[in-house]
Order: structure tokens, then sequence, then C-alpha cells
């Protein structure tokens, strides 16, 4: 690693303030970050630590109904604390890295990494949540703009994120086996108005939603409205671990696996 | 430089570190507690894992400086007071869940931590919490039979006794 | 009743303390006082010619001692090979320069071109970054079958090709095989590839070197399965230094699997810098660098062709095989593809004209050399898939059809060079039936299918040469070092024992189950024997720990060095109980006069050794005797295993669902050791069946560079393992009766994951005859869906 100042604010507006010196960093969990940084790939200034911020951390329910996690939030907390009021977002927490992982890495995190096989991407834009940020809030259809990148602005933080509950949701997700990060993984969320259905871990283009299924779903919600509608693998990723075609079938089995655990 | 300051095994302990100073270094470097390894640098091995604040971390996964005022606890300080076995420790002996020795730290660690959650851990949910730790010695089966084992379980009908 | 203590007890690993809290010395653990560190600037190319290398720069950045390159080892040796292979026309290998640092060219990816010694290793990493390469980029030699072509792009200019050898071994007539096949009734083909792996200990590579100015000596602390190998291949052939000035620890090792036997650049590096630097100096590898330059196992392309006659009888087996040798001679890696493999080629069956032929062909990859099991597991996958393969075409039950061509009678001469001394095929073959439950499988099978999945049975049998080996038949075949090894069994006044043994520890208990056998032949607590490895300078000689060798050849100088301490104490006793020294009993710790109810205790014995007042006069003082043992042929263990897989027909998914080994290993010293080195092999087999995958890409960069893309098994992808030691048949020619168990399982599963693969999908009305490992659920599906 390169070396770097280490700083720790309490207060979101001191985190912005540290983030606002030259190619200082935000620090979640670090756990994907750290690797990073152990290969010399980034070189930071400063690592700016949201993990002392108290207001950035913990699950709530909103008087509409919503879950509102804050951004400094580990999977751990997230697994056992939306487990009642979000079932379905608690289960894809569980299934992000192992258990010590859980315990570091942050909602937040992994959401402004945006890495294109990360779980939580599609939990949030399968859910239509809101990204809330120091300054602003984003669509989560407006926030994931392709690998590892997002609407962030420099120096910008998340520090929570809003979950509409839908009626019925499920994250199916198939194992990279090496890094058991997702080869493929459909976040599908069932509201009174309509069907969401994200994918991650299956395109170049990093989390996207399958509007196809979401249409048909809409129509029909079962799973064999599913059988007819094939992905296109052009723009699949293809690696040692699954072909582009492997991959345009997973998507539609775990789909298919999504809709009937909601059923 | 930075001073960092922490409890590791019941002690305080400081040092100055860099901000780049992991807590694996901190430990292994600065306090000579070399029970806990580092077996890659992805942190998917898990042969660093250490307890912050009686959470399982991986310490090769985290800046000392983070760990700032935590209470840090390492495979050193598992044993019983008078120094025999603590229960996982003698169960990983008696159903000889190590060889190498290299992962071990790490699988005990990660062992207390889930059953300090989980005490009666079943097959499935011992081999799904062992998802960060790798062991390449034993085929994780007596390494599964030591955490039954050590949750108290009767572990006599499990194949290859 | 199974015992609790000597031979045959499953006693509890005395190890086990220190490294269940903390108290292990693993190399990394060692910290020389005043220590530099060394970070190795690695080629990020395949292949490459060296214009320059300015390390101006680099030179003058904080904390920098030294820079190292290429040209500061051009008086110095290459890393050697240690077995000359000869060709099928008589000609030696093609054996290139392995220089410590890149000399000329880069050759894989990991190549070390510099190294920069600092004050830390984030300095020595800042400094490497300065340094300026001007390396012209040359076409990557990936692919083996092109690379053998002429006019290949040569990896080493020097060389004729990219051929390191043409070998054969077997019948040498083409005619006479071509015969046997176009005879033949029935002849199955199999085209399989061996997948390349990397062995992964979970403690990387390590090596801290000082140097002692006043004394002229070394000490290297290193990672090694076998620290005077090192210490011989270094001082003879790599650095030219004195062996006696040289001191090589092999402290707690954090498994070897093979991949640290060998000798690496690191090691001589940092026993060279230490010198040149007047400090220590320490290289701790990331796993990452392991990846790239820790030699990788098997990568083998192969043919085989098995003729049968019009009654299902084996009569003629023929292979061809490329095998990826990487960019460099690895230690020991021109005897994997050839002594170690084609060896192997009869298997259990008594088929009676067996072609092995295998092209060993320099790549642009990281060397190649013995991986559990080493040459073994790739004979065993080609033969037992082809057998399961024609099992099927012909629809002939699996197991008929290989105990019908079982070797029965022994000692049986293969058709390629080895005597199995003993073994009962059918025994362990009943042993597995009823250990596995094979009756069961047809209610199994009917349960998944009832869930929508596949299940498959697949049945493997394996054979391998172990205790390696007689030093005169390795010697012909072209090894450079002899096999044998050495123990001192140190009695010491207070009867207690120190053993200095030649083999190293590093997972397999030796320090648990050396003392069982020790303790037993006199009769004395466990506890009063202690096993001394891993240093050469407390150790007499010592070939180490590979190829499942320990408890055969190094256990069978102990039990040599301890007859001959128990020789020289019944002498001693005989003066004590004024008897006739034949007339001496050993029992229980006490020798007694036969017939009379004299005695007199070991500790006393001892002691009047070294307390010499009431003594023999002939007789010297002192208890401690040495023994080298060569062992007069190879072990064969065997065994038979069965996997049932379950596929999930949507997505290709095999989950193991249960998996069971018979093996016949002879006597057994820890039946708990046992199992675990089974278990062991096992995982790994699975691994290499299921999920590991060391991949290149066409350029020669690897794409699985770290366990983010490398498939290490987990606990959840694995199942508990039945595992049935049984059936024995004692080895006839080492004193123990014992044949080594720890690269059985690593042998004995990949072929039968796959044949249960197979079997599954068969089941399931789709005709695949083959997957290359691993099986992984992509493969399984478009196998399933082509």
């Amino acid at each position: 690693m390169y070396n770097f100042e280490f700083e720790k604010p309490s207060t979101i507006a001191d985190a912005v303030a540290a983030l606002g010196a030259e190619d200082a960093q935000a620090l979640g969990g670090g756990q994907t970050l750290i690797p990073t940084l152990k290969q010399r790939l980034a070189a930071p200034s400063a690592l700016v630590s949201l993990s002392g911020i108290a207001e950035m951390k913990g699950v709530c329910v909103d008087d509409d109904g919503s879950v509102s996690i804050g951004g400094a939030t580990t999977h751990a907390t997230v697994e056992a604390e939306a487990a009642d009021s979000y079932p379905a977002m608690a289960a894809l927490a569980g299934q992000i890295g192992d258990p010590a992982v859980r315990n570091r890495g942050t909602i937040g995190g992994s959401v402004a990494n945006n890495d294109p096989a990360a779980c939580y991407p599609a939990g949030v834009l399968g859910s239509g949540a809101t990204i809330i940020t120091n300054s602003r809030q984003i669509g989560a259809d407006d926030f994931f703009e392709g690998l590892f990148t997002t609407a962030l602005e420099e120096g910008e933080i998340i520090t929570s994120i809003r979950f509409p509950v839908p009626q019925a949701a499920s994250y199916q997700k198939f194992l990279q086996p090496a890094s058991r990060f997702a080869l493929v993984g459909v976040y599908l969320a069932r509201f009174a108005d309509g069907v969401r259905v994200a994918v991650t871990g299956a395109s170049e283009d990093g989390v996207f939603r399958w509007s196809e299924a979401e249409e048909a779903l809409n129509k029909e919600f079962r799973p064999d409205a599913l059988m007819d509608l094939r992905i296109n693998p052009a723009n699949m990723i293809g690696d040692l671990h699954g072909s582009k075609d492997y991959r345009a079938h997973l998507v539609g089995v775990m789909t298919k696996r999504a809709v009937e655990a909601c059923m | 430089m930075t001073q960092v300051s922490m409890t590791v095994n019941g002690k305080s302990v400081s040092g100055d570190v860099e901000g780049r100073t992991l807590l694996s270094s901190f430990l292994r470097d600065h306090l000579s507690l070399t029970g806990t390894h580092v077996g890659c640098d992805t942190a998917q091995c898990g042969a660093c894992v250490v307890h912050v604040n009686g959470e399982a971390v991986k310490s090769c996964n985290m800046l000392a400086l983070e760990a700032d005022g935590a209470d840090v606890g390492t495979i050193e300080g598992q044993a019983n007071d008078d120094g025999s076995l603590n229960v996982i420790q003698q169960a990983f002996q008696d159903h000889h869940g190590l060889q190498c020795g290299f992962c071990t730290p790490g699988m005990v660690m990660s062992t207390a931590a889930l059953l300090k959650d989980n005490p009666r851990p079943t097959e499935a949910e011992v081999r799904k919490y062992l998802e960060g730790n790798l062991c390449r010695c034993t085929g994780y089966h007596n390494i599964v039979k030591a955490i039954m084992a050590a949750s108290g379980q009767d572990v006599s009908s499990i194949a290859a006794e | 009743m199974p015992k609790d203590s000597g031979i045959g007890a499953s006693s509890k690993r005395r190890e086990d303390v220190r490294f269940l809290t903390g108290a292990g010395n693993y190399t990394d653990d060692i910290n020389a006082a005043g220590q530099a560190y060394v970070y190795f600037l690695r080629s990020d190319i395949a292949h490459g010619r060296i214009n320059s290398v300015d390390t101006s720069a680099a030179e003058g950045m904080p904390g920098v001692v030294k820079v190292f390159t290429g040209k500061d080892f051009e008086g110095v040796g290459g890393m050697p090979c240690g077995w000359e292979v000869t060709d099928k026309h008589g000609a030696p290998m093609q054996e290139p320069p392995h220089p410590i640092l890149a000399q000329g060219k880069v050759r894989h990816v990991g190549d070390p071109i510099a190294a920069v010694v600092a004050d830390s290793l984030e300095q020595a990493r800042d400094a490497a970054e300065a340094i300026d390469l001007d390396i012209e980029e040359l076409p990557a030699v990936m692919d083996m079958k092109a690379a053998a072509q002429d006019g290949a792009t040569l990896v080493h200019d020097d060389l004729k090709n990219n051929i390191c050898y043409d070998w054969q071994l077997g019948e040498a007539d083409d005619a006479k095989v071509n015969e046997v096949f176009a005879n033949a009734a029935h002849v199955t083909t199999l085209d399989l590839v061996n997948n390349r792996l990397v062995a992964n200990p979970m403690e990387p590579r390590v090596a801290v070197a000082e140097y002692n100015r006043g004394t002229e000596e070394y000490t290297l602390y290193t990672t090694s399965q076998n620290p005077h190998v090192i210490r011989l291949l270094m001082c003879a052939f790599v650095l030219g230094l004195p062996e006696h000035k040289v001191r090589v620890v092999a402290p707690d090792v954090g498994g070897g699997f093979g991949t640290k036997i060998f000798h690496y650049a690191e090691e001589a590096f940092c026993t060279f810098a230490a010198k040149a630097c007047n400090r220590p100096v320490k290289w701790s590898a990331s796993r990452s660098e392991a990846f790239m330059s820790d030699a990788h196992g098997r990568d083998h392309v192969s043919k085989i062709e098995l003729a049968l006659d019009a009654d299902n009888n084996f009569v003629g087996l023929r292979t061809n095989t490329y095998a990826n040798l990487g960019a460099y001679l690895s230690t020991f890696s021109s005897s994997v593809p050839t002594w170690l493999h084609g060896t192997l080629m009869a298997g259990n069956y008594t088929t009676p004209v067996i072609q092995v032929n295998v092209k060993a062909m320099f790549t642009n990859t990281v060397p190649v050399d013995a991986y559990r099991g080493a040459g073994r597991p790739e004979a065993t996958y080609q033969i037992e898939r082809v057998v399961d393969k024609a099992a099927r075409e012909l629809g002939v039950d699996p197991i008929a059809l290989r105990r019908q061509n079982f070797v029965t009678q022994f000692p049986y001469d293969t058709p390629v060079a080895l005597t199995y001394d003993t073994g009962d095929y059918n025994g362990t073959m009943d042993k597995l039936e009823t250990a596995a439950d094979l009756a069961g499988f047809a209610a199994r099978r009917a349960e998944s299918e009832a869930s929508g999945k596949l299940r498959g049975l697949g049945i493997n049998c394996y054979i391998e040469a172990c205790g390696i080996a007689p030093s005169n038949i390795v010697g012909m075949l072209g090894a450079r070092a002899g096999l044998y090894d050495a123990a001192t069994v140190r009695v010491n006044a207070t009867g207690s024992i120190s053993v200095m043994v030649g083999a190293h520890s590093h997972g397999q208990g030796h320090e648990t189950a050396f003392p069982q056998v020790v303790a037993d032949m006199i009769g004395i607590d466990e506890s009063m024997v202690e096993i001394v490895h891993g240093d050469t300078s407390k150790i007499p000689f010592g070939m180490g720990t590979y190829g499942s060798r320990s408890l055969a050849v190094c256990g069978s100088a102990m039990v040599k060095a301890t007859e001959k301490v128990i020789e020289k104490a019944k002498k001693i006793a005989a003066h004590l109980l004024e008897a006739s020294e034949a007339d001496i009993e050993l029992k229980d710790g006490q020798f007694s006069v036969a017939g009379t109810d004299k005695s007199v205790a070991w500790g006393d014995v001892t002691l009047t050794a070294y307390v010499p007042h009431n003594y023999p006069l002939e007789v010297e003082p002192g208890l401690e005797e040495t023994a080298f043992y060569d062992p007069a042929n190879f072990t064969f263990p065997a065994g038979a295993y069965a996997c049932e897989v379950e596929v999930d027909p949507e997505t290709g998914q095999v989950s193991i669902e249960k998996f069971t080994a018979a093996d016949d290993f002879g006597n057994i010293v820890n039946p708990m050791i046992v199992d675990g080195q089974v278990h062991g092999g096992i995982g790994q087999g699975i691994g290499q069946a299921l999920l590991e995958n060391c991949a290149y890409d066409e350029n020669g960069q690897l794409l699985s560079a770290s366990f983010m893309d490398y498939a290490m098994p987990r606990a959840d992808d694995v199942p508990f393992y039945g595992v049935d030691h049984s059936s024995q048949t004692p080895c006839t020619h080492n004193p123990l009766g014992v044949k080594g168990c720890g690269e059985a399982g690593a042998i004995g599963s990949p072929p039968a994951v796959v044949n249960a693969v197979l079997d599954a999908l068969n089941s399931g009305g789709k005709a695949v005859d083959h997957i290359d490992m691993p099986v992984s659920p992509s493969r399984v599906w478009a196998a399933m869906n082509s």
C-alpha cells in the first residue's frame, strides 16, 4: 500500500469536509478498498473512515413503512436488524462475502463501489430504493451508471438508503465459486404497482433491470410467464467462470426461482 | 505516525503506526502476536481472523487505526486461565481438526464467533459459516466435526470416527 | 479393540497444542535483528526480450540498501533440475538455464527481473516502481501442440525447439501396438485435459537469510518440505557455498503439497543477498505473488486408447500426452510426467501391452512440478476415465469390468517397469461396496430424482507408487539424487529419546506418529520420545517429505536405528543381569532374562550407558545410533473410491452428496492421522474435479491470479467423507509394512467425481461422454445443451 493519512470523523459534516482534500477517499468497511490498496491500484492522500459516524448506522422503519439503512451499516447489522422489516434485504445482506467480511463491509461502501458482481446494487435497484447522500436524494434508476460507476460526485457520501418495502421480494444468488460474489444474482421485488427485476453479476454494464421479465410478470406473476423470455447473451459477461450464454441462461433460472420464492 | 491504543487479550497496548498499517501487522510486527496469520491479500482465506469488540473480522483487511480503542481478541488469548486448551481448542485436538496449523487460529476464532451466536449449529450451518476460512489440509471433515463437538453435540455417528 | 498407545493407536497430536494457542513458529514469524526486506520486480508480460533494466533511480530511493538484476548473478549457477530424463531416442532432455533473476528474456508472468533490498518492504516496493524497464514483448508460447510444431516461437532461444523431451515407456514396437488395437473387439478413445492447479498451501512461501561475517556461516530459514535438499542444491549448484557453512531451517511449515519441495530462486537470492548486503534479508510472498511464483501442478493434455477383446479383457493401452513444464525446469518437474506417471499406466489391471508417449513442453507459463500425487493422479485419471467410458459403451457394469481385469497375483510385473509387491484389489472393492452402501444407490437416486435432481455414482480405482525410492533404480532412470532417508535415535541418560529424522512434518503429524513407533518398539510411554526435524544442523541428513514416503522410508530408517539401539542396550542389560545377550528380551520397557524373573528397567540401562561404571568393556559408552534406509522397491497403496453427486439440471451445479474411500495402506500407525490425510487428499481432489482451474489467456496473462478467481474448495463444497482402510496387505519390503497415505485421496477422487457427474447426466438421458475438469456448472450446462 502507498501510505495515506487516516481520519475518522464523527459527523457527516466533518467527513464531507475531510473529503474535500485533494485525493481524499471515503473508507467504508474497506473490504474491497483495502485489497485494492494492497495491489497499489489506488493512491489516496487520505482515507476518511465513515465508521465513526453514529448517525450513518443502523436500520429504521420510517412512518411511511419504508426501511432506511444508514450508509455505514454493516452487512451483519442489516442481516440482523432488517430481518423483520425487510426480510429479503436482510437475506441478501446475509449472503454477501463471509461472516467476517459482513462484520466490516457496509451497504454504503458496496453501493458506492458498484462492483458489477456485488449483491447490494441488485437489491437497491430491484427495490427502487432512494440513495440519500450528504447533499441530495438519487433514485436507484438514476444512480447506477455502469461498472464501478455511479451518480456520486467526488466527495459525496451515501448517508443512507431508503427502501420501499415490497409485498414480496427474493434475492437469488448463483455463486461465482472463487470470489463468492454473484456469478448471477437476481433481486425481484413485487409491489402493488408492479414488479421490479434487477440483475447483478451478468452484464458487462453492471447491474440492470430486466424489463422484459418485469412486463411479463406484471401481466402474469408466475414462473411460467418467463418461459419464452431469453436475455441477449451478447452483453453478458463471459469469463473463466461462465460463458455469456450460460450467464444469460442463469438470469432466466434465477429469476424464475425468485418468482417461485415470492409465490 | 499516529498513536493507536487498544486492548488486546485483556491488556492495554499502544504503538505508533502509519495510516496504512493493517491490524494484522500491528498484532504481528508491533506486538509479536504471531499466532494471527496472513494467508492471502484478498480477504478470503481467514487465517487472520480476530475478534474486534467481540465480532470476527479479518485483521489483514482492517486498518490498525480503525481498531483504536477497541477490544481485540486473538488466538493467544483463547486458552483457559490456567493455560489449558479451551473447549473449542480441545475439540480441534480431540477430533484432529488441524494438520499444518496455519489456518487454525482463524478457524478457532471464527468458531468462537459462530458458537456465540449459534450455540448448536447444524452441519450445514457450520459449513456455511466457514465460507471465509480456507483450509488446504483437512478437507474440512474434522474441522466441521470438531466444531459440532465443541458445541456439545454428539459426533460419534459421523463417518470415519 | 483400538489400541490406546503405540503402533495402531489414534494418539492425539502433540503438535496441536502450539498450533491451537498461536505458539507455532512459522518462517514469517521469524525476524532477524536488523533485517532488510526484499521486493521482487516481476514480469507482467509472458514473454519478452530484456533490452535494459535501469536501476539508477531506484538505487537512490529512501531506505534502499541494494538493487539486484540478472547481471549480478552472471557468475552464479542457475536453479538446477534434479532429474535428467532421457528421450525415446536415447538423447538427454533439453535443459535450459534457469537464472535467479531473469537474464536476456522474461519467460512468464511473474519471472523475477530485479530485486530491491530496503529497510522496509514498502520502501523496496517504492523503489521497484522506479526501475525503468525496456522489454520488447514477444509472442507468448501457450498452446502445447502448437509449441511442438516446427517454426514455433522458442521459449529458450538456445534450444532446438520447445520440446524438453519426447519420451516413451512400455511397448516400443509401434507395429505390435497397432496390431493389438487392430485386432481388438472394441476400442475406447478419450481426449482429456488434466487441469493446471496451484497447490496453495495456506502459508505462502517465506525466506529469511542471515550471514555471519565472523564465522562465514549462513543460516536460511525457509518454508521447505526438505531443508537438506535445499542446502545441497543451493550450495552445490547455485551459489557454490561450502555445505558445512550453511544451515537451512524449515521450522513450522504451513502445508506443502509438493510445492515446497523445490529449490526456489527467492531462497537462493536471500542467501546471496544477506552476504552482499551484510544484513539479514527477508522475503515473504503475498498470495498474489505465490500464484505467479510457486510451481504449479498437473497440466497434461492426453489422448488415451483402450483396447478390449470380445470378453471385455483389457488387451492394450496407448496414451499420448503433452505435459506442460512451464518456462523453466523446476527441481523435479521432468520426473513427473515420466517416471511418476508413465509407470503407473497399468493401473490396477493386467493390460498386457501398454505404450506411453509423453512430449514435455516449454511454454511461457509458471514452471510446473509435483503437486500432491505428482503424475499418479494424471495416470489414474486417464485410465479410470477411459475404463468408465468403455463400460458405458459396452453396456457393462463399471465395477464388474474393473474386477474382471484386476491384477490378482502378486508380485506382479507390469509392462511399464514396476513390480507390485502386494495388494488385494477385489478385497478393497468389497470394502468399498459395503462402506459406500452401493446397494442403496438406486433408492438414493430415486429420492434425488423426486426432487428434480439427477444423481450419479462414480467409481474409481487407483494404484500409486510411493515410498520413493530405491536409489539405484531411480539413478538409472535419471535422478540426480538418492532417495533414501536417515534417522538418528539419541537415547538420553534418563531414558528419554530424541529422534532426529530427515522427514519434515508440515501437517502430517510426524511429531506424534513417529514416537508411537519407537515407544512401541521399546515399550515406553510415547511422551518419552521426541522428534527433531527441519534443521540441517540438528539432523544427520534427510531427503524430506513428499511422495507419501515419510513413514515408509524415513520411518524405516528410524526403525533400523531403534533396532540398533535396542541391540546395544541388550548388551548392556546382559552385562547388568549377568546373562547371555541372546537370552535378553525387551518388553514394556523392561529387559529380562528369558525364563527367569531377573530384569532391569530401560532407564537403568540407559543411565548405565552414560555412567558406565559397571559396564561391558567391549561396548562403547553412550546410546545413540543412526541409520540410513534405502528402500528395496516402491510401495503400492491402492484403493477403490465411490462418489455420488447430484446435478441440478437447470443450472448444471454439481453437489457431492456422498464420498467413500476404501484404501489399502498396509499397516497403519495412527488411524486418526491416516483418516485426516485421506480427507485432505479427497478435498483437494474434489477441488480439482469441480472447482480449481489455473487458467491463462492466449497472451500468457494469468486469469486465475488470486483467490478471487482461483476457486479453492470451501467447507460447504464438500460433504463428510467415509473412509475405510481395513483392507490391509502390508508392504512386503519395509520393516513396518507401511505403504503411505498422503496422496491417495488426491489421486483417487477426481475420476470418481467426474465419472459420477457423467453417470448422472446419462441417467437423465443426456449422452455426454466427457467433460473436462473442473466440471463447473457452466461446463456441465454446456455439455447438457450441446
